[in-house]
């Protein structure tokens, strides 16, 4: 991890996430990823939005666009369709990724394009002091609702899948070998993939909801994080309040980049 | 075998040393992280993966 620190880190460091915070657990899977799949430093470009995820895109030594709350996607659209060849990675958070960009990623997720979404989940808006996000559970405490929500949260991973993502797939921080290996699958992947990492917030999370400190957090991931293959061999009682990790949806769709040239190619024969 | 831990980047969240099978690890007075005994340690590594503030690297020897 040190050599890899040094070869994908700007020197930063440390970080501005609170003690415990999961999202430096995510970020090393990512750059973790990135060293298993041997991606080129120069032909990576890592996109984010606004959030206490999106700080992490200022940390990797890649092209790095920090953009605007909610619109990481289509900044990363365009670069995908100005250049192909590069690998875009999307690093967001619930409240950037399925409140203030929710419209975007249901269409990023129709077009298919070539990107990887890196959706870090922490069920709260951290950065702005634990107002509720679309994944903060049902009657969860929340700056913006002392007496627990009453909207239910989103599962990202469905939604990814009924708005056409071609890849999904869910991990954690605990479990964050197997995280390392979802993301490079995703990156792999020829299509609009999604992968949606629980990570803990201890302060605006934890603390407003008495789920204890960072290490009970990442307890509870353990203990409520099934894999699909164990999924499958349980009854709907015993996956109730867990949630399955792994590769949950994978499938094969015409690639937006590869139709739009198509389109360039046809409209340039015309031309002639 | 070598633990390196960096105190500049160390938070003092506790993960390494909850998550430590063989209570190498615990905090100074100061709240950052500190090796009580490295000779107990079993290389897992589950402190390094675990911690969030890239604060401690364990080297096999």
């Amino acid at each position: 991890m040190e050599k890899l620190i040094e070869k994908y880190y700007r020197p930063r460091l440390p970080h501005i996430w609170c003690p415990g915070c999961g999202n430096g657990i995510v970020t090393s899977s990512i750059v973790k990823a990135i060293d298993k799949l041997g991606l080129d430093q120069d032909k990576t470009v890592i996109v984010s939005g606004i959030g206490c995820s999106s700080r992490a895109s200022g940390y990797l030594d890649f092209d790095t666009v920090h953009s605007l709350h909610g619109r990481a996607l289509p900044v990363a659209t365009g670069i995908k369709l100005a250049d192909p060849e590069l690998n875009v990675i999307v690093i967001t958070g619930d409240g950037d990724g399925t409140a203030i960009g929710g419209n975007h990623f249901i269409h990023t997720a129709r077009r298919n394009i070539n990107l990887t979404v890196i959706l870090f989940n922490n069920n709260i808006y951290g950065m702005t002091g634990g107002q509720f996000s679309p994944l903060t559970p049902t009657a969860s405490k929340a700056t913006t609702a002392p007496y627990g929500t009453l909207e239910r949260a989103f599962d990202i991973a469905e939604l990814a899948k009924a708005a056409g993502a071609t890849y999904v797939a869910r991990g954690t921080a605990f479990q964050s070998k197997m995280l390392v290996d979802v993301i490079a699958e995703g990156i792999s992947h020829d299509g609009f993939s999604l992968v949606e990492a629980v990570t803990q917030c201890p302060i605006y999370f934890g603390r407003q909801n008495k789920k204890g400190d960072a290490s009970a957090m990442l307890k509870t991931q353990r203990d409520n994080a099934v894999t699909v293959e164990a999924a499958k061999k349980m009854t709907p009682e015993q996956l109730e309040g867990k949630f399955t990790i792994g590769v949950l949806h994978k499938s094969e769709a015409p690639e937006y980049t590869k139709q739009y040239q198509g389109v360039i190619d046809r409209a340039q024969k015309g031309a002639k | 075998m070598a633990i390196k831990t960096i105190g500049k980047h160390c938070k003092g969240c506790g993960v390494c040393v909850t998550f430590c099978p063989k209570q190498v690890l615990g905090l100074d007075a100061l709240g950052k992280i500190t090796v009580l005994d490295e000779t107990k340690c079993i290389t897992c590594k589950q402190c390094e993966m675990r911690c969030p503030d890239y604060a401690i690297f364990v080297e096999k020897k």
